[in-house]
Formats: structure tokens, C-alpha cells, sequence
């Protein structure tokens, strides 16, 4: 006895929307607390100033003001969206999940909701998953969300950490297409490094260290920069290679380079690596922005949208690595 | 490979990393106090350098390697 599946399809990006966080924090407002310099901020990573949420401003506030204007975008009404996917890292509840607010919150009244954890890879991740989704009729349309809050994890006093994160969110509308708007997202992971981007310490080593030495110590980012550099340079652009390979397409072909915006050093490390033509436009939104993880592709997306680099119809390759550490890469077109 | 093609890799590779012009770059100089070279840009020279003379260079080592000349010799003894 068979079962029914839907039919197959294609997806496509159809809208775009972000939510830049509003409070700016030039280099000279954090250095104290880290002996550092503006030029040293600027020259190890390319960030002139980071945006951060205000008090009263948390993630759903940010996921639903991106969602709203992506869907404005791509003139869909919430009630069409069939899922809803939030990646993030910030969200302060175990449960229940941030999408399902974000969902409440902007009417997406028949949609399943759901939230990833991939950090920095999250946004890319979250894109593979929507294809998929759109791609067996699971929905016809899906709202993917990248969303962060790191000033809220982040330790001022860390010299490796405090001058880097940021807030902010960045959403796609995503829905069916005859032809594929999103080339196969390519996606790894590898445990063994757990420890070169955490978030400590965990709630239960907290709880213990309260009830044993009666020290409190609030969970923030740590990460060992050289070696996360390292392997984004060493292995990202192998990754970006096989997801040009997927989509059929050569860096020639490209229009736009949107990595995951966590150092402009890295950045220019792939660009060299990948030798795109001279033509390609190379998002570098983290020199106003920050690292924003799960949003900053979007974010850096909606960036070039603005300055007027990015055309509808324009083939953009999008990268994400990090924390994990994870990676996922894939082509999609600009709707 | 001679110590001269080691060394004019050297530079080149220097060059496209850290935009240090080529005939600055002499085995006696220091990467960080005369050339200029941050650790992240050693990082990326170590690695183009693993690449091109099919060496290994392990993260314990880089802070071993100050000048031009010590990267040109850990080449010689390791390739």
C-alpha cells in the first residue's frame, strides 16, 4: 500500500526585511573596560561601531519588526505563512521557543513554528531548511528569521569578545518557484571544537557554583579568536566551492558575497580565496554593525539592498560559520 | 626548492596577505616590529605557507617564528 507525498518543487526568496538595532556604540564607549584602542578594534576585525537593542527591545521585538517588513516586502500576508523558523542563540527561555511568539505576535495564525540553535551558520541553516520545506509542500510559504541579542550574553571586561557582538534581525519570506531560487545549501558541522565559541557557563554548572561557593557568574560569549580565524580562512572557502558547485554556478557567475559577517579580516581572507572578479560586491556591514551572528547575513544583505549594490535577479552567494562549530553555505537569487 | 625560491615565495606570499612591498621583506626583518604583520595576518602567512611548500606549521610554532629568516629556515629543515 503506497502512501501520497506532495509534489516536488522549487523555492525562492520573495521578501527581505531587517530590524537594525538603535542604539549605536562607537569603539571609544567600550574600550575602557578592555585597555584597547579604536585603531586596534578597527584594524584586528574592521568594526567602527556595533548596534545594540536598547533596555526594553528583546529578540521578539526585534524577529517581529525584520518579519513584518519582509513580508511588506514580499507582499505576503501573515496568515499565508505555513512555518515559521527563528535562528538564534539569545533566547533567555528553554521554553517555549522564540518563533512561536514572534508567530503570535505578527498574526502568522496557521503556521507551525519552531527555533533552530546554529549560531553564526544559523541564517544559511534556516534558509537550507526552508527550501526543503517549500520543496515537499510542507508549506507553500516560510518565514526564516535570524535574530540576536549578544550585548545581553556578551562580557564587557572579555579582551576577546566585548568589542565584537551585536544585535540586530534579518528575515526572508521564502515560497514556492518553478525554477530554483536557492541553489542546495551545503552544511557541516564539527563538535570536536565545541569549545572555540561558547556560551558560559551553562545554567546547571551556574546553579551548582551559586549552591556550592555561593558565586555568581552570568553566562557570556568566550571564544579563541586565532583558531576560529584559522579555520574559517582555512576551510570556508572549500565550503562556498562546493556550494557554487551545487547551484551549477562559478564565482564568474556571481553577483554578491554575503558571508556571515564575523571579521572583516576573514571576509577579505575568502574573497582572496575564492578570486572573484573584481565586479563582485563584498557586503562589509559589520563595520557599522557588528557581529550579529544568526542576523548579520541578512543584515548585510539588506545593506547592499539599500546602497543600491544589490538587483533584483542578482545571484548572491551567502555563507555562514561559527560557534559549533558549524557552517552552511548556499546561491540564492535576489527576489 | 633553493634558499632564494624560499625567500621570493616568502615575499610574495607576504606581499598579498599583509600588502608589505617585496623588497621590504629581508631575512633579518621582524614580522611584527618592522613589517608591520598582526598575528592574524601570520596566521594566514603561516597557512599559505603550509600550502605552498608543503610544510606543516602547528600552532605552537608560530610564536616561534619572529623574522623572515625563521620562517625561511623552519621551511629548509621541515620541507
Amino acid at each position: 500500500m503506497t502512501i501520497k507525498a506532495n509534489p516536488r518543487r522549487y523555492s525562492e526568496v520573495l521578501g527581505l526585511g531587517v530590524h537594525r538595532a538603535t542604539r549605536v556604540v562607537p569603539n571609544s564607549e567600550i574600550i575602557g573596560p578592555i585597555d584597547s584602542s579604536d585603531e586596534w578594534i578597527q584594524e584586528r576585525t574592521g568594526i567602527k561601531q556595533r548596534l545594540w537593542a536598547p533596555e526594553g527591545v528583546d529578540i521578539i521585538d526585534m524577529a517581529s519588526d525584520a518579519a513584518t517588513k519582509a513580508l511588506a516586502n514580499a507582499g505576503i500576508s501573515a496568515d499565508r505563512i505555513g512555518t515559521v523558523i527563528v535562528s538564534t542563540i539569545s533566547h533567555p527561555y528553554q521554553t517555549p521557543s522564540a518563533a512561536v511568539l514572534v508567530a503570535a505576535r505578527i498574526g502568522a495564525t496557521n503556521a507551525g513554528a519552531f527555533d533552530i540553535s546554529a549560531a553564526c551558520a544559523g541564517f544559511s541553516y534556516a534558509v537550507g531548511l526552508a527550501d526543503g520545506i517549500i520543496s515537499t509542500g510542507q508549506s507553500d510559504h516560510v518565514l526564516v528569521i535570524g535574530v540576536e541579542k549578544l550585548s545581553s550574553w556578551t562580557d564587557p571586561t572579555d579582551r576577546g569578545t566585548a568589542f565584537i557582538f551585536a544585535d540586530g534581525a534579518g528575515a526572508f519570506v521564502m515560497g514556492p518557484a518553478a525554477e530554483p531560487g536557492v541553489g542546495p545549501t551545503v552544511w557541516g558541522a564539527d563538535g570536536t571544537e565545541f569549545n572555540a565559541i561558547v556560551v558560559e557557563p551553562n545554567w546547571l554548572d551556574l546553579r551548582k557554583q551559586l549552591q556550592e561557593t555561593g558565586e555568581f557568574r552570568w553566562p557570556t560569549l568566550h571564544m579563541e579568536g586565532q583558531k576560529v580565524f584559522k579555520w574559517a580562512v582555512g576551510s570556508m572557502v572549500d565550503v562556498c566551492h562546493q556550494a557554487l558547485r551545487a547551484a551549477g554556478v562559478t564565482p564568474d557567475d556571481i553577483q554578491l558575497f554575503v558571508p556571515h559577517q564575523a571579521n572583516n579580516r576573514i571576509t577579505d581572507a575568502l574573497v582572496r580565496g575564492l578570486k572573484f572578479p573584481e565586479t563582485v560586491i563584498v557586503a562589509r556591514d559589520i563595520v557599522m554593525t557588528g557581529n550579529t551572528s544568526a542576523a548579520s547575513i541578512p543584515l548585510a544583505l539588506d545593506g547592499l539592498v539599500t546602497d543600491g549594490l544589490a538587483k533584483t535577479g542578482d545571484l548572491a552567494l551567502m555563507v555562514g560559520f561559527g560557534a559549533g562549530l558549524a557552517y552552511a553555505a548556499q546561491v540564492v537569487r535576489i527576489p | 626548492m633553493t634558499d632564494q625560491e624560499i625567500l621570493d615565495t616568502l615575499r610574495s606570499i607576504v606581499n598579498e596577505i599583509a600588502g608589505v612591498a617585496e623588497a621590504d621583506i629581508e631575512l633579518d626583518k621582524s614580522f611584527v616590529d618592522d613589517l608591520d604583520v598582526d598575528s592574524l595576518s601570520m596566521v594566514e602567512i603561516s597557512m599559505a605557507a603550509e600550502e605552498k611548500f608543503g610544510v606543516s606549521i602547528p600552532d605552537s610554532e608560530l610564536k616561534n617564528l619572529k623574522t623572515v629568516a625563521d620562517v625561511v629556515n623552519f621551511v629548509k629543515a621541515n620541507k
